[in-house]
């Protein structure tokens, strides 16, 4: 059952990078990021289910599922309710322009996006996988979707662009950490505490004066430091 | 007990963030930093302790950075009163809280043994020390800030990942996972080297940008460029040091997993590429704080150098933690007080040093020569050992190369800053940097043309260099006793 669900999951997050990397309308990339974090919360029980040793049945201690809820939901509205609304704000607020532009274009990221998730595979494949483990797909989208955040982190002009990107690298990290939820359960805590940064960045462009000091919140105008 | 050296300086910060004095608050960090050295100096010399499940814990390698750690902040405290008296239109509660939060965060990285507890107090170190970056609060600083953050998230974020790999090397191994450093140094030997080596790179790229090792450290000139002197010490010398002690830990797995030719490799091959780019920097900079940034992106390159020869040289290594860090607290603290006085840190302004402020001037062109490996002072030693560990591991090509960088920045450095050390000085004093908008604006109306060389500005300084002399005339028999046990520590198998 799980197996049935992970795999078309993660295609949809891969599908999601690819979307984030086309669209510039902000309000567009802030809903296709929203949307990834949805997924990948729902996404969370579901690996937590698949990597149950099979054939038992699959029964959860109740301190388990209460965790295994308690952490679904948090996910869900950090990534996809709290994270929004406060780029939304900070949209407002800082006076952004609605429309992302990159240092390099649209289209060269995108290859490069495609690039990367190609060779995300191949590479994925030289690392083996310990067994029973549900899916094939795990390492190779958490790879591409680390790489997608990176070039979409690096490309974008925006500070919101980046925190955008920022968001997506971590998504990916996240999706790694699936891979770990029954060994070390930790991990999945440890993803969250990564949205702390994310807080800090919307926080820092609402508050520390990007918006004041720069009326684009562009970090094009952060470029006065150089050698 | 342990517990102590974090709840402290946490304790300390909630109170300054609640004190409203902005004349008495400065005075909480010696206060706090004279209490956590007690306690460390106290705590240490105990030997090996662990609690919470041996969650944290003092061992042998981790002791020479609790000590190391809490007494770098004691000899910055003492500076600051005098630094805040000067700022003193400035409200510096968030400076305050936040430096103390920092040294409640870097105590907790130094005595963690969880990977994860790690990791956390590593991205809090850098949320700690952000606010002390921005605290000129110009467009520059901004700019600084916002790169400090947002390279060193995507750092903390790919030591993550590696951190994941690491935990998966051991699941695909058939082992329990865990992410305590005891049982994951148990159980190396039996790691899957593939998933050991990307982890290894994801850690060496995560922890090595907190570092500020090339080609990862584009945020360092930018940040100690614009925040206070005090603050570029403690990056410098402090959270550099603690990000090179999570470094020692993976080195410590993936020299149990029999992984040492791999990370080695990677390691020489990332110090000389850091010390290489530092020197290229450095020659003809014109701004003296970037200048020290990038000494110190290239002594981070010496602290990976050495651990990549390993033996004697890492042992260099280690002794070498504690000179940059001395180093680095003389030259930042007197690089502030001459921004101070001329309201601009470019060499276009900054002209006769010497004339006019003669301690700071002095002290600064004393750290030039100890911080480049001049015989009589602390780097001098650990520099020459490191070498020497290069020669006698057979590895002459790179023993060449670190010698030939080591003079590249000897004269890089040293045009720079024997051109703002010798002859007149400007006569008014009313120097504007063309470059430097606001921000020197404001120390202009503040400080220029009446900040002169004061007791409580200059001692702390004084006090680093002797140090420094100290440690370059002898090695202390404790701190040879501390390098040896931890480059035993680091040697030792879990059998052993």
């Amino acid at each position: 059952m799980s197996e049935l669900l992970l795999d078309p999951g993660l295609v949809v997050a891969l599908l999601i990078n690819f979307y984030i990397l086309t669209v510039t309308r902000l309000k567009q990339v802030v809903y296709g990021v929203a949307l990834q974090g949805v997924l990948l919360g729902l996404l969370y029980p579901v690996a937590h289910a698949g990597f149950l040793p099979r054939g038992e049945p699959h029964s959860l201690e109740t301190v388990t599922t209460l965790r295994l809820i308690g952490l679904t939901v948090a996910i869900v509205v950090i990534k996809g309710w709290i994270i929004p609304r406060f780029l939304m704000k900070a949209m407002r607020i800082a006076d952004v322009r609605s429309r992302l532009t990159s240092t390099v274009g649209i289209v060269p990221p995108l290859l490069m996006g495609g690039f990367g998730t190609a060779a995300a595979i191949v590479f994925s494949r030289s690392l083996p996988l310990a067994g029973g483990h549900a899916s094939h797909l795990l390492i190779p989208s958490a790879l591409a979707t680390v790489v997608c955040g990176f070039l979409m982190l690096s490309t974008r002009r925006e500070a919101l662009g980046q925190v955008l990107g920022y968001i997506v690298l971590e998504n990916g990290i996240f999706i790694f950490g699936l891979l770990l939820v029954e060994a070390v359960p930790i991990m999945v805590e440890l993803g969250i505490v990564l949205d702390l940064f994310v807080g800090v960045f919307v926080m820092g462009i609402i508050f520390n004066h990007v918006s004041r000091a720069f009326p684009e919140a562009s970090i094009e105008h952060l470029s006065s430091l150089k050698e | 007990m342990m517990l102590l050296l974090v709840l402290l300086p946490i304790g300390a910060a909630v109170v300054a963030f609640t004190v409203t004095s902005n004349r008495l608050r400065p005075w909480l960090l010696p206060a706090t930093g004279s209490a956590h050295f007690a306690l460390a100096a106290w705590l240490v010399p105990q030997g090996e302790q662990w609690m919470l499940n041996r969650w944290l814990g003092i061992d042998p390698l981790s002791r020479m950075f609790v000590a190391f750690i809490s007494l770098l902040f004691l000899l910055l405290s003492l500076y600051a009163p005098g630094y805040f008296r000067a700022r003193m239109n400035r409200n510096n509660r968030v400076l305050c809280g936040c430096l103390l939060l920092a040294l409640a965060m870097m105590s907790l990285v130094t005595l963690a043994h969880h990977l994860g507890l790690m990791w956390i107090a590593m991205e809090a170190t850098t949320l700690a020390t952000a606010p002390c970056v921005y605290f000129n609060r110009n467009p520059r600083s901004l700019e600084a800030t916002w790169k400090y953050l947002v390279i060193g998230s995507v750092g903390i974020a790919l030591a993550l990942l590696g951190s994941f790999f690491l935990a998966y090397s051991m699941l695909e191994a058939g082992s329990e996972s865990t992410l305590l450093f005891d049982d994951l140094v148990e159980h190396s030997h039996t790691l899957s080297l593939p998933w050991l080596h990307a982890a290894f790179v994801l850690l060496l790229v995560g922890y090595g940008t907190k570092m500020g090792l090339a080609p990862m450290h584009t945020w360092k000139p930018d940040a100690y460029g614009e925040a206070p002197g005090i603050v570029g010490a403690l990056l410098a010398g402090g959270l550099t040091s603690c990000a090179f002690l999570c470094l020692l830990r993976f080195y410590h797995i993936a020299h149990i997993a029999h992984d040492d030719e791999y990370t080695h490799r990677l390691l020489i091959f990332m110090g000389l590429l850091s010390m290489g780019t530092a020197a290229v920097f450095m020659s003809r900079q014109k701004d003296i704080k970037r200048l020290l940034a990038y000494s110190s992106v290239e002594h981070m390159g010496m602290l990976v150098f050495g651990m990549g020869l390993g033996g004697l040289a890492a042992g260099g290594s280690l002794l070498h933690v504690v000179h940059n860090g001395l180093g680095k607290a003389v030259l930042f603290l007197a690089a502030g007080n001459i921004h101070r006085a001329y309201g601009s840190k470019s060499t276009d302004q900054v002209q006769g040093v010497l004339q006019r402020l003669p301690w700071s001037g002095w002290l600064m062109l004393i750290g030039f020569f100890a911080i480049t490996g001049s015989p009589l002072f602390g780097p001098f030693v650990s520099e020459y050992q490191i070498l020497s560990g290069a020669f006698a591991t057979g590895h002459t090509t790179a023993g060449v190369m670190f010698l030939v960088l080591l003079l590249l920045v000897f004269f890089g450095m040293g045009n720079t800053l024997v051109r703002c050390s010798f002859g007149p000085a400007p006569d008014t004093g009313n120097a504007t940097d063309s470059s430097g908008q606001r921000a020197n604006a404001d120390s202009a109306n503040n400080s220029n043309g009446q900040f002169a060389d004061n007791f409580a500005m200059v001692a702390p300084i004084v006090l680093c260099m002797l140090l420094l002399v100290w440690l370059g005339v002898q090695t202390p028999q404790f701190l040879q006793q501390w390098v040896h046990d931890a480059l035993e520590f680091l040697q030792r198998t879990p059998d052993a």
